[in-house]
């Protein structure tokens, strides 16, 4: 059997026969006859030129096939085939094609995704997202216009807020999206660096709304080895980053770990750290929209409240847009305190909102917060008579479950 | 990479290095504010403080060019963007074929060309004009939202024109810059140029009509202005015409709900005969019959744009290279069309016949034709909507004598079958084939505004997708107060 493809489509129903694809196409996969504008499979590299211009969205769709459909059979459709769901793209890493496009970026945010059990599916109120709108061959230039210490002068954990121009060029992001940073310079055996994910702590409108920038949560990685204090190169670079500087960025990444736009829906957020970012964004995208219908729930951990990313700003938000669980787990008159605990101590309440359809859950974070917070979940799930691992599948299929650790 | 780049740093947004330019920026900063003035007094009426999800371009680049956001429209930033320029390109037709593509006007030229371009840009002011009423009676939020990007791109649009008339045509392109903000859609003492661009737009049916049918006279004739031999012109209308497909979505989609709405109604109440209009129409859908009436008339006002069907300004114009034909780089043929012919439907001795014209004269018919095949396309596409819903109706284009005020049919008393008349026999029988003043009365009186988000006129069905596919209740225009 012939490995199944990503075949790139136009949904005769919605297009308009509008020519901008085709006259956009710089590689001329689009042609065309008197009824129908089709992709030739032959021709298409996906890069996504022709989807932002196309003032339908018939442009954007796709289908796993073992055969690519012919040019003969799209000319003739009245509407696009159903997909076989059979097919996945399971040959290549799951869900690579989707998510980035780009194969060292894909295996990054499978790795991530892995925490999930299976293949990850967005929320089905989410928006499409842009992705691999600029590559390691091509990045956006980004300039920082701010880079600000979010943790206590008193700590050694350096956790940061750096805010990214973009400038005249447009770099389209949603909450939950990943953006590349690609370090200067070549590594120990003069190869280039690798590329490494940051989340976007911003709304989909910008850090500054209508600024065309975003904002970016980086802790300074640090590891002591045999009395030799090493840091990481990627981190130690954002962090060091000046107000004025320029940085390479790839991206946007990341199809399956959004918010949903629904804003009946209920987000349950799990994170510790810099995981943090993506619920940043989510919560102040509803924020901005005064979006309060819908409840937002934040269990967020962290060694002490002075090096919890955004701890005064979070205290300001109102409990009707959402409701905080901070714990610590260094506090000196206080037993130590992990999000898992905290999630059993509210089981009754986070086990409600799991009995919901429109519930949506997120884990972000170190990968080793995982299997606390899974067994946590088992525990009170059964306390309340559900099935945690059932559970998880179905919301996962249904585009409500997300993990993405590292 | 510096050319695509728009700077947002200027009062206005452009990517053709504007302020590099002292004299060209003054001259635009000198007409802004009357052009702020024209749109706040002649554009959306009562919507100017509304916030509208609309779409703005940031960059000609396809990859970002277009960013979705709320504006209030007069704070829409209306720039100047060219499609990127074309290394080494070369005039593609007449008797200059071949040369470099012109950077500067040629001096034999000026004329011709700030003519094309005037009247190219009287028709961009000119819809907003006639669509400012229509916001108060919109079926939908997300139908006001696309009536305003329709509205705020066909400004822009005038920009791009504005643009080409100041900066290369100093005082005259100054003062017909002026003008265009002068003339008045459908007013007795300074009218429009054209004449379709003078008859009201009254409600949201003619809106889609016009925009399905009319606005695609404006794609095919950017088509042929973005062959020009001028780069300038050729890489401003380039651009121009990304955003002239979504007016031509509006349009063609608009009316696809519509008819869809109507099959529904009629399934749902069991009426299986279309043209059981009473009934029809007391379910308060429009019923297919008088769509297909509105079609027609809006189809033969937009023909009369075309000109007349064998025209020297046309053959001048092209053999200038100033304007080219449809796709002119797609043509099998030498582009110069010395001693070719093209066959021209004419009315003689009693009979429709096809006459061989020299073609370059015949330019004006051959782009018409291009017109009849590329509006049919949209016809084809309501004819599955009926046939999918099992309803016995099919649309038609009406033949190209029908009623036509312009060209070598004018006044001829032809039916949409194509079948000539006695103009007595043609009057007794008018509204069978265009909309009677009943007719308009009907659908003059469904126009009642929607403006819960999620929520559709009980005449039009909602769109398959959101825009910037937002979801289906998604508040695309916050109203204020």
């Amino acid at each position: 059997m012939t490995t199944p493809i990503r075949q790139h489509l136009i949904d005769p129903e919605i297009c308009i026969r509008c020519n901008t694809c085709e006259e956009t196409c710089p590689i001329n996969a689009v042609t065309h006859n008197e009824d129908n504008y089709v992709v030739d499979p032959a021709i298409c590299n996906a890069c996504l030129d022709c989807i932002s211009p196309c003032p339908t969205g018939a442009i954007d769709n796709w289908r796993i096939v073992s055969t690519p459909y012919s040019l003969e059979e799209q000319f003739e459709w009245d509407e696009l085939p159903e997909e076989d769901e059979n097919l996945t793209l399971e040959e290549t890493a799951p869900g690579a094609v989707e998510e980035a496009l780009e194969d060292e970026v894909s295996r990054l945010l499978a790795e991530a995704h892995a925490g999930l059990g299976g293949k990850s599916k967005p929320p089905a109120s989410a928006s499409t997202p842009y992705v691999n709108l600029y590559t390691r061959g091509e990045p956006a230039v980004a300039k920082v216009a701010g880079n600000f210490r979010l943790t206590d002068g008193t700590t050694d954990s350096d956790i940061r807020h750096i805010v990214l121009d973009f400038g005249s060029h447009s770099f389209p992001v949603l909450e939950g999206q990943s953006i590349g940073i690609v370090p200067p310079g070549v590594d120990a055996k003069g190869r280039p660096h690798h590329v490494r994910l940051y989340s976007v702590a911003s709304p989909r409108d910008g850090e500054r709304p209508n600024h065309n920038n975003l904002s970016l949560t980086v802790k300074r990685d640090v590891a002591v080895v045999e009395g030799v204090r090493h840091e990481g190169v990627a981190s130690s670079y954002l962090c060091d980053l000046k107000k004025g500087d320029e940085v390479k960025v790839t991206g946007p990444f990341g199809t399956s770990f959004l918010m949903p736009n629904d804003p009946e829906a209920n987000i349950i957020m799990v994170c510790t750290g810099t995981g943090s970012a993506p619920f940043r964004a989510m919560t102040e995208r509803r924020r901005r929209r005064r979006e309060t219908r819908g409840t937002l729930l934040l269990f967020f951990g962290a060694r002490t409240p002075g090096e919890l990313p955004y701890f005064g700003p979070l205290m300001k938000l109102p409990d009707r847009l959402i409701r905080k669980e901070l714990c610590f787990s260094r506090l000196d008159d206080q037993p130590k305190e992990y999000v898992q605990d905290r999630m059993r101590k509210k089981g009754d309440g986070v086990a409600a909102l799991l009995g919901e359809q429109k519930t949506h859950l997120y884990v972000c974070g170190l990968k080793g917060m995982e299997s606390g917070v899974t067994e946590a979940l088992e525990s009170l799930c059964r306390e309340a008579g559900l099935d945690w691992k059932s559970l998880a599948e179905r919301m996962r299929d249904e585009g409500r479950y997300h993990v993405e650790t590292y | 990479m510096d050319s695509i780049a728009v700077s947002y740093d200027d009062l206005i947004p452009n990517n053709v290095n504007l302020s590099g330019d002292r004299r060209l920026q003054r001259a635009l900063e000198g007409w802004h504010p009357g052009y702020i003035d024209w749109w706040n007094s002649m554009g959306p009426d009562g919507f100017q403080e509304a916030d509208v999800y609309l779409r703005t371009a940031v960059s000609v680049d396809p990859k970002g060019w277009a960013k979705f956001g709320y504006v209030k429209m007069p704070e829409y930033r209306w720039g100047i963007l060219l499609a990127p320029a074309e290394e080494g390109r070369t005039i593609p037709f007449g008797q200059h074929k071949g040369e470099p593509a012109w950077q500067e006007v040629p001096g034999e030229y000026r004329a011709m060309l700030r003519r094309l371009l005037v009247v190219q840009g009287d028709t961009e002011p000119a819809s907003v004009e006639q669509q400012r009423h229509l916001g108060k009676t919109c079926p939908s939020l997300y139908d006001l939202r696309n009536l305003f990007q329709v509205n705020v791109e066909e400004g822009r649009h005038l920009w791009a024109m504005v643009y080409l008339l100041q900066k290369y045509f100093g005082r005259d392109g100054r003062e017909e810059a002026e003008g265009l903000l002068t003339r008045r859609s459908g007013d007795a003492d300074r009218p429009r140029i054209l004449g379709a661009f003078n008859e009201a737009t009254p409600d949201w049916l003619s809106f889609f009509m016009f925009t399905y049918f009319t606005d695609r006279d404006g794609k095919m004739q950017l088509e042929a202005l973005a062959q020009s031999g001028f780069d300038p012109l050729s890489r401003t209308t380039r651009f121009m015409l990304t955003e002239e497909a979504h007016h031509m979505f509006v349009g063609e989609s608009g009316i696809s709900r519509i008819v869809q709405r109507t099959c529904e109604a009629m399934k749902e109440a069991g009426i299986e005969d279309p043209t059981d209009v009473d009934p029809i129409r007391a379910l308060g859908v429009i019923d297919l019959p008088t769509l297909q009436r509105k079609a027609n008339f809006h189809y033969a006002v937009t023909l009369d744009l075309f000109g007349a069907e064998v025209s020297t300004n046309a053959a001048n114009a092209f053999n200038a290279g100033l304007k080219g034909r449809f796709q002119e780089t797609k043509i099998d043929d030498d582009h110069q069309l010395t001693g070719d012919t093209y066959p021209v439907l004419r009315f003689e001795g009693g009979a429709f016949k096809t006459v061989e014209e020299p073609a370059l004269s015949a330019l004006n018919a051959r782009l018409r034709d291009d017109y009849e095949r590329d509006a049919a396309g949209g016809l084809k596409r309501w004819n599955k909507v009926i046939q999918k819903a099992g309803v016995d109706f099919a649309f038609s284009l009406p033949h190209v004598a029908f009623n036509r005020q312009v060209g070598a049919f004018r006044d001829l008393p032809a039916t949409p079958d194509g079948e000539v008349l006695s103009r007595e026999a043609w009057d007794k029988r008018r509204d069978e084939w265009l909309p009677s003043d009943d007719d308009l009365a009907f659908v003059n009186s469904l126009m009642e505004p929607v403006q819960e988000p999620g929520g559709y006129a009980p005449w039009i069905a909602a769109p398959k997708v959101g825009i910037d596919n937002q979801p289906g209740d998604f508040e695309y225009v916050r109203l204020k107060g």
